[in-house]
């Protein structure tokens, strides 16, 4: 941690530094080259999903067992661009900066986080840079501070090269409640949820096109994972299923299921095993016991129940052995 | 052996990065044991711990049981059965729970007495690595065995870290303690102990603010049955968040189970519970 902070400030100065020099350089020279000429590494599987609103699709895999697994994407204003995820590796990043340079030539000013995990935001480091604020969740920089580390050590060994602690980038900006983030002609309401999927969730509603990326409050295809609370997490789709969106991009999964049965799966899944643990453990059940005895659902729906369906129903009965 | 020592072999997170980078330079053989995965244990664990006793490695006194991969670091089962009964000529005293590639390898010492009945014991404790687990019993005569396995700790989204601090905070120093509505005297009852506890390790504090999460982890538990120790371990931040401890001790009449339990803040938390037995159903319909 010491060390990341050190960089940390040093990356601060840095900007600092640059964007002096970028300052003079525009004063001087009144506009570089369009940002679209640069040649880049444009990710496949880009689609737009509504007018300014665009998703690489992710692939569902364990984190470090493979690439651009979840689903990230960006909106474009009249002002600028606001990132939602920036994936899981800083290549991932770049690759969906290149993306965006060729969609428009409007500068990125906002990254945002929608929790912790590394597949989200490992590229966050590929946006750093002069009028680039981090946004993220009240409790991201503690969840940042007690797993960074060993993030990076295992980002290191599935990248093969050792990394540098400046990959892990905290937010500039904490939510701890809601904030309105103004991108030119359109205003992107930026909500921090209860502890749910994980203790620093956060969802992004634009509000023109009604479109609702909800992070990994919502997963298609790619099993959910509890990392927080199965109580709250409940708690909070049932609160959500009071709004109404046009569209919602899921952190995992197809983004053309429409709403509100986009949510029907993980709500109906984590009530399943809530119920399921609940049972075991009033019955005087361990742990294990429990993990050997709730069945996994139907392989339809879900992939990675053998890597995720165990740990779920550990984390449900560590927490709800806590009950009553 | 009865305090820890306490980030004895201790690795700054660059070390541990460094031997992240060495394990892929060094090829794993099948699925046999390999001199890289225990170099900790040759290198320098074993003797600190036991100096040159002889260890006999199987598991003829007790047999370690760990899941193959850990789907979630921070919750992973672990238990171990004792396959002798505790007698008054016989019995096992200590068992030694060490995770090798934990950045402090000795995740806990638990002791039994003949009271315990059974040296079985069921817990949960975080791995940050792929590792041995050993679990090392000592018996009143002084004998060594080890029952050793190797984890792959996986899931990489998952950290040994506190999913959800603030839960665990705002229920600091809760004590469940459980046994079967009816104990059998004579007989090994099985208890389940449950601390509310975030155990930190502080290991991933920032140093310059202490702003996050400074070390705070249960140090020690002592469970008595009026008055005669049944179990106590010491423990380390090496063990999940919300300790559970599942063990047996043999009650010879009805009366108070006590478990004790101090942290790394000095904060000292109790719990009591009333066993019953047989010869008082009574007590219990009421």
């Amino acid at each position: 941690m010491f060390v990341l902070r050190r960089q940390r400030e040093r990356g601060n100065r840095r900007r600092a530094i640059l964007l002096l020099c970028c300052s003079a350089y525009a004063l001087s020279c009144s506009g570089g080259a369009p940002r679209t000429q640069r040649h880049c590494a444009e990710p496949t599987g880009v689609v737009q999903v509504a007018s300014g609103i665009y998703v690489r699709h992710g692939r569902a895999a364990v984190v470090f067992e493979g690439d651009e697994i979840a689903n990230i994407g960006f909106i474009v204003g009249e002002r600028c661009v606001a990132v939602i995820d920036s994936g899981g590796s800083v290549a991932e990043g770049a690759a969906l900066d290149c993306a965006i340079r060729q969609k428009t030539d409007r500068p990125v000013c906002y990254v945002i986080n929608t929790h912790v995990h590394p597949d989200h935001l490992l590229g966050n480091e590929a946006f750093q840079g002069p009028g680039v604020e981090f946004i993220g969740h009240a409790k991201l920089p503690r969840a940042l501070a007690l797993r960074g580390d060993l993030y990076l050590e295992r980002a290191s060994a599935y990248e093969k090269r050792e990394l540098n602690d400046s990959v892990i980038v905290f937010p500039h900006r904490t939510v701890a409640d809601f904030v309105e983030l103004d991108i030119g002609g359109r205003i992107l309401i930026v909500r921090a949820h209860p502890s749910a999927h994980t203790d620093n969730d956060l969802s992004v509603v634009d509000r023109n096109t009604g479109t609702a990326f909800l992070g990994d409050l919502v997963f298609l295809e790619h099993l959910p994972v509890i990392d927080g609370s199965i109580n709250g997490w409940i708690s909070e789709l049932e609160a959500i299923a009071g709004e109404s969106f046009d569209r919602v991009v899921p952190g995992h999964g197809p983004v053309n299921v429409p709403w509100p049965s986009v949510v029907t799966p993980t709500a109906r899944y984590l009530t399943d095993l809530r119920r399921d643990v609940r049972k075991r453990i009033a019955a005087g059940e361990g742990l294990v016991s429990a993990q050997d005895g709730i069945r996994p659902p139907r392989a339809g729906d879900w992939v990675l129940l053998d890597r995720y369906h165990r740990r779920n129903v550990g984390a449900a009965y560590a927490e709800l052995e806590w009950e009553d | 052996m009865t305090t820890h020592p306490a980030g004895f072999v201790s690795f700054s997170s660059q070390v541990r990065r460094a031997m992240v980078m060495l394990a892929f330079l060094i090829p794993t053989v099948g699925g046999a044991t390999t001199v890289e995965e225990d170099m900790v244990w040759t290198g320098g664990l074993r003797q600190a711990l036991f100096g040159d006793r002889a260890i006999t490695e199987s598991d003829e006194l007790i047999v370690l049981d760990v899941p193959a991969r850990a789907e979630d670091a921070a919750i992973v089962p672990v238990s171990i059965t004792a396959q002798v009964p505790q007698t008054d000529e016989r019995y096992i005293k200590t068992i030694y729970l060490l995770i090798d590639k934990n950045p402090g390898p000795l995740a806990a010492t638990f002791r039994f007495t003949q009271a315990s009945g059974r040296a079985d014991l069921a817990f949960r404790v975080r791995v940050n690595a792929y590792s041995p687990v050993r679990a090392i019993a000592e018996t009143n005569n002084g004998e060594l065995f080890m029952s050793r396995r190797f984890i792959k700790a996986s899931g990489g989204c998952s950290a040994p870290a506190a999913s959800d601090l603030d839960a665990a905070m705002a229920r600091l120093g809760r004590i469940k303690l459980k046994t079967g509505d009816v104990a059998r005297t004579a007989h090994p009852n099985s208890v389940q102990l449950m601390i509310s506890h975030p155990n930190l390790s502080g290991l991933q504090m920032d140093q310059l603010t202490q702003l996050y999460a400074p070390a705070h982890f249960v140090r020690q538990i002592k469970v008595s049955f009026d008055d005669e120790e049944v179990f106590s371990a010491d423990t380390s931040f090496a063990i999940s968040e919300n300790p559970s401890f599942k063990f047996f001790f043999v009650p010879d009449r009805a009366g108070e189970l006590t478990a004790e339990v101090s942290d790394t803040k000095n904060q000292f938390f109790s719990q009591t519970l009333q066993v019953h037995t047989e010869g008082d159903k009574e007590l219990v319909a009421n």
